[in-house]
């Protein structure tokens, strides 16, 4: 089920039956995928390549006494086995992260955690190389780990990181954002305060793709050309010039199609560098591509926040302040993916939707023996854990008040007027109508006959709850003065080109990875220049055909790059304008714009098509005075601001009272993105979005047991959501345009993500109500749900129970 | 050893070890890429193609069992240059997003018709509960079988020619 809102205008249509500008337009990508002719990166072949594969550390804390190689070496079919003291060698065995952390490419001293890189073997084959694995052979000293979090910064913990000079504990950073004292006063006054703890446990986007790689170093010519799964091909190019110290111009990154990335693919794994040390040594190609355990127990994980939340009010509802406690556990490297200026990521917009007096949030990063990273999974850069957190603290102080969760949230709302509205800890929402999206989901969901209902079955004993959720996304950043990651300023660039017969290429620094840019970008040029979408080619994944530009991750296309291109179109635009004014013998002034043409004022027939001026810029026409020849523009876009979508979002579940298992029955999203390119692009991210929440509130965890043993590793115990947990999802939109975005866009990509765990969680709650529960943690699992009916709900963290 | 079968209606043979799995054997031996692989424990079903007509998934399949049997991958599903239902049914539904899992879910979508044409949403949603998609929520891919059931989803021996629906031109 569907609720729109109606558009201005109908698009007229193109020869090829698409719309000219925004609308539904089947996507251009379809093509090869339905045909199985898509090249992901396992697709690819190179002539002589080699495969590689890894050793990973079986322990999660130990010294590494020997490796011993020799019988690996020996197997016909290898040609080279890496280990930490080859790299140590080049000066390689580190690498740079994120965040200003290091990372061992291949452990030299000690593995940090379970899954950790030990050696990388290059055969012939890739049956050969994984073979070779068993042939190494490693001795460790076991080392006690550090598994609970909560224990890393005790005075008798084990410190991982001795790797660095005078280390001597587990602490990261401490980081604080909000008026401390201003907050405490408010509290201090306060009617009513409320506290709760809660956990948004690891979890991993595990895209259907795994992650891996295809290097090839040229030793003749010094190029390196690099193959890989990944959504920052031009970051990435910087980060091996720097890592590898091999010039800038001479690494080509390609980032072929991907099969989902959701974070997963930011970041440089070390399976990358060693592929590329691999093509040093060996002469030759060298793939890796990374098996299913290896991506969950490796690749960066998302989330492992651990949350204290308090919330002040007055009797009658009205929220005052918010104050929280975060302990952040980043693994044994501190990999997150975030810009530089904000080690907790944007957290800090944890004041969610509403209008309160004060706020403060301290959060603290420790190190454990687990697998770096902390920042992926569609999460907005940890606006995942911020929404989470407002969005359970609203509702347990409607327990606490005995009030309906919706109606507090609608007394508390941002309200329309109040926007630009720049919150307690600084960030300036551009714009929106909560209470309307809100008021929108429950019309569509029927809430008070949903009430009713619930009334009823829980007279009959039966447990059903309705959440709700309402959520401020912060999705496009820079602006690149505040925002960088490595230094590299978040601002993207965009290049168009009309060739002479009036057909486009728009060449785009961020890289698809399912969302259909190949369509929607087209579709953008489109709208400001009125060619026909069929007609433009969307270039994107290879750094030497390409702009410089960050990347595709935190929602940042559409509000970013999704500018770039509209501005360069314009630009095309104008000075198409100059070139009809010169071939109509007219001032640029005389002329006006329709879909497609510049014409004369008053004489609506005398005019130039974008195709007429295209084959006129390229040909003979004497043109104005510091106008060039042909039609290409460039621009490097930088945002002034983060754009804010929103929505509000409500879950109806029945819960089983003898198993705890929990029935997603209905799942109604209200989003609102401001205007949308291609609503049927749309409506299938927020689809995705709210599977992703549904298998993180419910199935979802990478859990530890006290060895520090990885106990999510496989799909086996890693569970995702299949058809039969998602309901058939209803969306409906509402439209606030941003006022700072060239079309008004604001990015849609993770909003579903970012919002519908929550929702789920309150609903499950909810539904336990009889029972008197106020809190329990994702998963809620049917064994977790029993327990927490029993009064004791599991720590969903560790595999100890 | 030496294995010889049908792949797509051509008699293919090779020379494989006897451990080789028949989705690297397709992937790699034959070049037909349109076979994902996506974990090692056979629950995400991307490497979903048929073995004598019936779904299997690829990475539990060893390349001798399927000596001188009939296999069938999503390279088969498009006939004299006309898209199976299935595929257009994708296609204008919106029931891929990064396409890794789409070969599989074709293929399922494709054996399910055969044998139900006119599956409910429920069917439908069990027949591909074996399958992980990351992107579509399923929502898409549900709608997707169903517009396949709706345009043409009889067994595909006892449909009538008819003519290829629009296309986008990209």
């Amino acid at each position: 089920m569907t609720s729109t809102e109606q558009h201005a205008a109908p698009p007229t249509t193109s020869p090829a039956g698409n719309p000219i500008g925004f609308g539904r337009m089947l996507r251009k990508e379809d093509a090869r995928f339905l045909r199985g002719q898509g090249h992901y990166l396992d697709d690819l072949t190179m002539p002589g390549m080699l495969h590689a594969a890894i050793l990973r550390s079986p322990v999660a804390h130990a010294k590494i006494m020997s490796i011993d190689t020799r019988q690996a070496e020996e197997h016909p079919k290898v040609k080279a086995v890496i280990i930490g003291a080859t790299l140590e060698s080049l000066n390689l065995a580190w690498m740079p992260t994120l965040s200003a952390d290091v990372q061992a490419v291949l452990a030299t001293d000690k593995v940090r955690f379970q899954g950790q890189e030990v050696a990388m073997v290059i055969a012939e084959d890739e049956y050969s190389a994984r073979d070779a694995l068993e042939l190494i052979d490693v001795e460790y000293d076991v080392l006690p780990p550090v598994v609970d979090a909560h224990k890393a910064l005790d005075p008798d913990a084990p410190v991982i990181r001795d790797d660095v000079e005078g280390r001597t504990d587990n602490h990261i950073f401490d980081w604080e954002s909000g008026d401390k004292a201003r907050t405490d006063e408010v509290f201090d006054k306060a009617d009513v305060v409320v506290s709760q703890s809660m956990l948004y446990p690891r979890s991993h986007p595990a895209p259907m793709e795994t992650c891996g790689t295809i290097a090839s170093m040229d030793k003749v010519t010094g190029r390196l050309t690099v193959w890989s799964t990944n959504q920052a091909p031009h970051a990435h190019r910087t980060v091996y010039a720097l890592v590898a110290g091999i010039p800038e111009h001479n690494i080509q990154i390609i980032s072929p199609d991907i099969g989902g990335g959701f974070g997963n693919k930011v970041g440089i794994y070390p399976g990358y560098v060693l592929a590329v040390v691999g093509s040093i040594v060996t002469g030759k190609p060298v793939k890796w591509v990374e098996d299913r355990s290896e991506n969950l127990m490796s690749t960066s994980f998302a989330r492992d926040y651990h949350m204290k939340g308090e919330i002040a009010a007055t009797r009658d509802g009205k929220i005052l302040g918010l104050r929280v406690d975060v302990l952040a556990d980043h693994g044994a490297f501190n990999g997150t993916a975030q810009p530089t200026k904000f080690p907790a990521g944007f957290f800090h917009i944890f004041t969610g939707s509403y209008d309160l007096e004060a706020a403060h949030c301290k959060v603290t990063g420790v190190y454990t023996n687990k697998a770096p990273g902390g920042v992926a999974y569609a999460c907005s850069f940890r606006i995942t854990e911020a929404v989470y957190l407002v969005e359970r603290m609203v509702d347990v102080l409607a327990d606490e008040l005995g009030v309906d969760p919706a109606d507090l949230r609608m007394k508390n709302l941002l309200r329309p007027e109040q926007f630009p509205y720049t919150t307690k800890t600084g960030w300036e929402y551009d714009s929106g109508d909560y209470p309307r999206a809100l008021q929108k989901a429950l019309d569509m969901a029927g809430y008070d006959e949903l009430r009713r209902e619930q009334r009823e079955k829980r007279e009959r004993g039966e447990l059903m709850g309705i959440g709700v959720s309402f959520f401020t996304e912060g999705v496009g950043a820079g602006p690149r003065k505040h925002m960088d990651i490595l230094g590299l300023g978040m601002a993207d660039g965009c290049e168009l080109r009309v060739h002479p017969t009036g057909k486009a290429q728009l060449r785009l620094s961020v890289q698809t990875q399912g969302q259909g840019h190949e369509t929607t970008f087209a579709q953008i040029v489109s709208q400001e220049l009125g060619i026909p979408p069929e007609d433009i080619d969307v270039i994107h994944g290879d750094t030497n055909n390409t702009p410089f530009g960050l990347g595709t991750y935190g929602s940042r296309s559409t509000p970013v790059s999704g500018a770039a291109a509209a501005v360069v179109a314009q630009r095309i635009r104008d000075k198409a304008r100059v070139i009809t004014a010169a071939a109509l013998e007219c001032s640029p002034d005389d002329l006006e714009w329709e879909q497609g043409r510049w014409y004369v004022k008053g004489d609506r027939e005398k005019g130039k098509t974008i195709q007429d001026v295209a084959m006129l810029s390229h040909g003979t026409l004497e043109l104005p005075e510091g106008v060039e020849g042909h039609l290409d523009a460039s621009v490097v876009y930088d945002p002034p601001n983060l754009t804010y979508p929103f929505g509000a979002y409500i879950c109806v579940v029945d819960v089983d009272p003898g198993t705890g298992e929990v029935t997603v029955r209905r799942f109604i999203a209200v989003d609102d993105c401001g205007p949308r390119i291609n609503p049927m692009i749309v409506e299938g991210q927020v689809h995705g979005g709210l599977a992703d929440g549904v298998g993180m509130a419910l199935m979802q965890v990478i859990p530890f047991d006290e060895d520090g043993n990885c106990v999510g590793n496989s799909f086996m115990d890693y569970l995702l959501p299949t058809s039969m947990e998602c309901p058939s999802w209803e969306t409906g939109e509402t439209i606030t345009p941003s006022p700072h975005h060239p079309l008004g866009l604001k990015g849609i990509g993770e909003s579903a993500t970012v919002g519908s765990p929550a929702a789920v969680v309150n609903a499950v709650i909810d539904a336990l109500e009889p029972f008197g529960v106020r809190h329990a943690d994702m998963p809620l699992t049917p064994a977790n749900v029993w327990m927490a009916m029993q009064g004791r709900p599991m720590r969903t963290d560790l595999a100890v129970q | 050893m030496q294995v010889k079968m049908t792949v797509n209606g051509t008699e293919v043979s090779g020379e494989v070890e006897p451990r080789l799995l028949l989705v690297h054997f397709v992937r790699d031996h034959l070049g037909l890429t349109g076979t994902h692989w996506g974990c090692d424990t056979s629950q995400c079903g991307t490497c979903v193609l048929w073995l004598d007509g019936e779904p299997v998934k690829s990475c539990t399949v060893l390349t001798a069992m399927a000596d001188g049997h009939e296999v069938r991958t999503v390279e088969g599903l498009e006939v004299d240059g006309k898209l199976d239902p299935v595929q257009e049914g994708f296609m204008q539904e919106h029931g891929l997003q990064c396409g890794f899992c789409t070969p599989g879910m074709m293929m399922t979508a494709r054996w399910l018709l055969d044998n139900d044409p006119d599956p409910d949403e429920d069917t439908i949603r069990e027949a591909i509960s074996g399958q992980l998609c990351r992107c579509t929520g399923y929502e898409n891919i549900v709608r997707a079988v169903r517009w396949a059931a709706e345009h043409g989803g009889e067994k595909e021996s006892e449909r009538e020619p008819q003519e290829s629906s629009q296309e986008v031109q990209a």
